[in-house]
C-alpha cells in the first residue's frame, strides 16, 4: 500500500503524535533548551545584562571549566556530594525496601505507620529544618540523650559529622517516598513465590533475600537511580541546615556553590559549568547503578 | 532546589537577557525629562511599608498626572536576587527604596542603573543631602548609581537584667576595649546571665561579616573601608587584632559557632548583640537594653569611633521611562520633610548630613535613638568595588575557616583572603 506524505511525517496514527507534542515541547521549552544554553553559558564570558544594554559576552573555550576545577570549594562540594550519596544512597534503600516490607504485612496501626513515614516528606523543608537544629544543636535533645557520648564540635558544626548528618536527615525526609515506591511493587510480588520458598523450608529472612529482594528490583534500580539524582542536586540543606555549607565549607555542596556564584556572585557562566560537570558526573553514576543494580544478571 | 530547576532559572533569564534588543535605556537624555506614571518598590517590614504608602499617597494627591504605583519588592531568597533578575527581564520598577549598596557594582555591570549625575541637579542633590558621607557610594567611573538613602549604624545593644544579673554596671558597661569586652562576656557567662554573651550569625553568607568583623574593623581603622584604591586593606594589623578579638570569643565559647533560628538577644539566649536601630522595634517589651560603640583594641572614646552603616540606598533602574518623574519622585521622597517622617516611622537614620540636629525634635522626645544619630556621622560602607559580592565571600570563607571554626591561623587566612581579594580587584 501506498502511504501518504501525511503519514510518511505522523505515523499509522497522526492522532498519536498529537497526544505526545504537549510533553515534547514541555521538555523542549523547560529541559532542552536551558540545558543546551547552560552549555552555551558555559562556553562564553556570559553575564545576565538588561534589555538593551550593549554587553560583549566573547567565547571562552574552557575557562570557565578550568576555573571550576582549580576553585578548591568546587572540588571539595564536589567531594562532598560523593560522601552524601555513599551514605544516602544505600541507607535509603535499606531502610525503605526493610520499613516498606514490614508495612505490607498485617501489622497493627499499619495506616499510621504509613502516614507517619509520609509527613515529612510532604513537610515544608524550612519547619522540618528548624526542628532538626533543635534536635542536634550543642544543647539539643540528641546530645542530652547522649551525655557524654555526644559529639563535641556538636553535629552540624563538626567538619567530619556534618555531611553525614545532613544525609541521614535527608533520608529521613524522603524515606516516605521511596517507601511507597517498594510498597507499589511489593503488591507484583506473588503470593505464590513465598509459599513456594516456605514449603521449600525458608524462613522469614531467606524469604526476604530470595523472593522479595529480586521481585522488587525494578523498584530498587528506580529508587537508587531517583537518590542519586535528588541527593546530587542538594542544595536546600547545606543552605538552611547548615548555614551556607559550613563549617568552613564540609557539608557544601555543589548547587549551592552553583548558587553563589551563579546567581549570588553574578557569574552565571561559571555557575553553569559547574551545572554541566554535575549532569555530566551524575549520568556517570547513573549508567554504572544500572549497569550494577538494574543488570538482570 | 533541583538541578534542573537551578539551570532552568539560570537560562531563563540568560534567554531573556539573550531576546532583548530595545525599549531598555532608550535615549537617555529623552527618558531624563519625561515624566508620567511610574512604579516604585519598597522593603516589605511595617514600618517602612507604612512610610511607603503614606509618601506615595501625598505625591499621587499632587500629581494626578504622574501617578506613582507602589508595591513590596516581590519574595525571593534575597531582595537582591529578585532585582537581579528584574534588571535581566527589563520589568524592574522605576524606583527601588531598599537598594543595596553591595550589589550596585553588579547591578552596574548588568546595564541595570541609571546614573543619576545624568539629572542637572543630580551629583549636587546627593551631595548637598548627605555631605562627605555621599562619596562612599560614588561607583568606580566616578558617577552616583545610588543615593544615600538610609542607615542603621551598627551598636552594641546590651540586656540590662542579664547584665545586673552578673553583677554588671547597666549604666556604664565595661564594654570599651577588648579586653574589657572579653572580662565582661566571661562574667556574663559564668554567672549564666546567658548562654553565650553574644551571637552574631555564624553562617556562611557573605554578607554576615557586616556584623561581627566589619563594624569592629571600622572602629579599630578609624574609618577604612575592606578594600581601599585597588587593594585589600583588612590583612593589616589592624584586621588581625579584630579577628584574634573575635577568634578568642568563639575559643571561649563566648560566642556560638552554630546556627540559632530565632533571635537569640530577644530569647535571653545572648546578653549582647550587634545590630543597629532598626532592631529596637522587636526589642520593645521584650528586652530592657542599652547601647553602646563597638569595642576598640585601645578603648578610643566613643566620638571618634567608626561603624558599618547598614545602608539601604534608592536606585533608579533602566528599565524606567519616565525618569524626569522618577527623579521628582526620589527627590520628595528624601526631601527634609519625608526623611523625618521616615525616621519617625522606622527609627532608621536618614543618610542626611547633620541628621541629629536636623530632627532635634525627635532626639527630644526619643532619646534612646540619640546616640545612633550620633554615631550616623562616623560610619563606614561596604567598599563600592566590582566583584562586590565575590570578595565578602572570599572574606568570609576565610573568616569563617579561621576566626568562627578555628581551623586555621587567624592572620594567615586574612593574608591568604587579601591575595585572592586583590586577584579580584584587579580583574575589575
Amino acid at each position: 500500500m501506498r502511504r501518504g506524505p501525511l503519514t510518511r511525517v505522523l505515523g499509522e496514527h497522526p492522532v498519536g503524535t498529537a497526544f505526545v507534542t504537549p510533553y515534547v515541547v514541555f521538555i523542549a521549552a523547560v529541559f532542552a533548551y536551558p540545558l543546551g544554553f547552560a552549555v552555551y553559558m558555559s562556553f562564553h564570558d556570559y553575564f545576565f545584562a538588561a534589555p538593551g544594554a550593549i554587553v560583549d559576552r566573547p567565547f571562552v573555550g574552557f575557562d570557565n571549566y578550568a576555573t571550576v576545577l582549580s576553585d578548591p570549594a568546587v572540588r571539595r562540594a564536589f567531594g562532598n556530594v560523593l560522601i552524601f550519596l555513599v551514605i544516602n544512597v544505600p541507607l535509603t534503600v535499606i531502610l525503605s525496601l526493610g520499613l516498606s516490607t514490614a508495612l505490607n504485612s498485617a501489622i497493627r496501626w499499619r495506616t499510621f505507620f504509613r502516614v507517619s513515614y509520609y509527613v515529612p516528606y510532604v513537610t515544608a523543608s524550612v519547619a522540618v529544618v528548624g526542628v532538626w537544629l533543635f534536635l542536634f544543636n550543642s544543647n539539643g535533645l540528641v546530645n542530652s540523650v547522649l551525655g557524654p557520648l555526644a559529639p563535641d564540635p556538636s553535629w552540624l558544626v563538626n567538619s567530619h559529622l556534618a555531611m553525614p548528618t545532613v544525609a541521614i536527615y535527608v533520608t529521613w525526609k524522603q524515606l516516605g517516598f521511596f517507601i511507597l515506591l517498594y510498597l507499589a511493587a511489593l503488591q507484583n510480588v506473588s503470593a505464590d513465590l513465598y509459599e513456594a520458598a516456605s514449603m521449600d523450608g525458608a524462613g522469614r529472612w531467606k524469604s526476604f533475600l530470595n523472593v522479595t529482594v529480586p521481585g522488587v528490583r525494578p523498584a530498587t534500580t528506580l529508587v537508587v537511580l531517583l537518590a542519586t539524582v535528588t541527593g546530587a542536586n542538594l542544595f536546600t540543606e547545606p543552605y538552611l541546615l547548615t548555614g551556607g555549607g559550613g563549617p568552613d565549607g564540609a557539608s557544601a555542596s555543589p548547587v549551592l556553590i552553583m548558587y553563589q556564584r551563579g546567581i549570588e556572585q553574578g557569574n552565571p557562566d561559571v555557575g553553569s559549568a559547574i551545572g554541566v560537570l554535575l549532569v555530566i558526573g551524575v549520568l556517570i553514576l547513573a549508567l554504572l547503578e544500572r549497569r550494577f543494580v538494574g543488570s538482570e544478571d | 532546589m533541583k538541578l534542573q530547576a537551578g539551570l532552568l532559572a539560570v537560562v531563563l533569564a540568560g534567554s531573556l537577557a539573550a531576546c532583548g534588543g530595545s525599549g531598555g535605556a532608550g535615549d537617555a537624555d529623552a527618558a531624563a525629562k519625561a515624566r508620567g506614571p511610574i512604579t516604585i518598590w519598597y522593603s516589605n517590614n511595617a514600618e517602612e511599608v507604612a512610610w511607603g504608602k503614606q509618601m506615595v499617597a501625598s505625591w499621587n494627591a499632587a500629581h494626578a498626572d504622574q501617578k506613582v504605583t507602589a508595591q513590596e519588592i516581590p519574595t525571593g531568597k534575597s531582595s537582591e536576587e529578585v532585582i537581579g533578575a528584574a534588571i535581566t527581564a527589563g520589568n524592574a520598577p522605576c524606583l527601588i527604596f531598599n537598594t543595596s549598596p553591595a550589589s550596585v557594582s553588579q547591578f552596574q555591570k548588568q546595564g541595570g542603573l541609571v546614573p543619576l549625575d545624568s539629572f542637572s541637579d543630580g551629583k549636587s542633590y546627593i551631595e548637598d543631602r548627605s555631605g562627605d558621607i555621599a562619596k562612599q557610594y560614588k561607583s568606580a567611573d566616578g558617577k552616583y548609581y545610588q543615593l544615600p538613602w538610609k542607615s542603621n549604624p551598627v551598636m552594641i545593644f546590651y540586656n540590662k537584667k542579664a547584665f545586673a544579673k552578673a553583677g554588671i554596671d547597666t549604666a556604664k558597661p565595661p564594654l570599651t576595649t577588648y579586653d574589657e569586652f572579653l572580662a565582661t562576656s566571661r562574667k556574663l557567662v559564668a554567672a549564666k546571665a546567658a548562654k553565650v554573651a553574644i551571637y552574631p550569625a555564624p553562617s556562611n553568607e557573605f554578607y554576615q561579616s557586616w556584623f561581627d568583623f566589619y563594624p569592629l574593623y571600622a572602629a579599630e581603622t578609624g574609618g577604612k573601608q575592606l578594600v581601599a584604591d585597588g587593594k585589600s586593606t583588612f590583612a593589616s594589623d589592624e584586621g588581625k587584632k579584630v579577628a584574634t578579638f573575635w577568634r578568642t570569643m568563639y575559643a571561649d565559647k563566648l560566642a556560638s559557632p552554630e546556627k540559632y533560628t530565632g533571635d537569640a538577644f530577644v530569647d535571653g539566649t545572648a546578653a549582647m548583640a550587634v545590630v543597629g536601630p532598626w532592631a529596637i522595634a522587636t526589642y520593645k517589651g521584650k528586652v530592657d537594653w542599652g547601647v553602646v560603640p563597638v569595642p576598640t583594641s585601645s578603648g578610643k572614646p566613643a566620638g571618634e569611633i567608626h561603624t558599618f552603616s547598614d545602608a539601604k540606598n534608592v536606585a533608579m533602574y533602566s528599565s524606567c521611562q519616565n525618569r524626569g518623574t522618577a527623579w521628582d519622585v526620589l527627590k520628595f521622597a528624601t526631601s527634609q520633610e519625608q526623611d523625618g517622617m521616615f525616621l519617625q516611622a522606622s527609627g532608621q537614620m536618614p543618610l542626611r548630613k547633620d541628621v541629629a540636629s536636623v530632627y532635634s525634635d525627635y532626639f527630644t522626645k526619643n532619646p534612646d535613638y540619640k546616640v545612633f544619630a550620633d554615631q550616623a556621622a562616623r560610619t563606614v560602607e561596604v567598599p563600592n568595588v566590582p566583584n562586590s559580592i565575590t570578595i565578602w565571600q572570599t572574606f568570609r570563607d576565610a573568616y569563617s575557616k579561621s576566626v568562627i571554626f578555628g581551623q586555621q591561623d587567624p592572620g594567615a587566612a586574612l593574608d591568604g583572603a587579601a591575595q585572592k581579594v586583590d586577584q579580584l580587584v584587579k580583574q575589575s
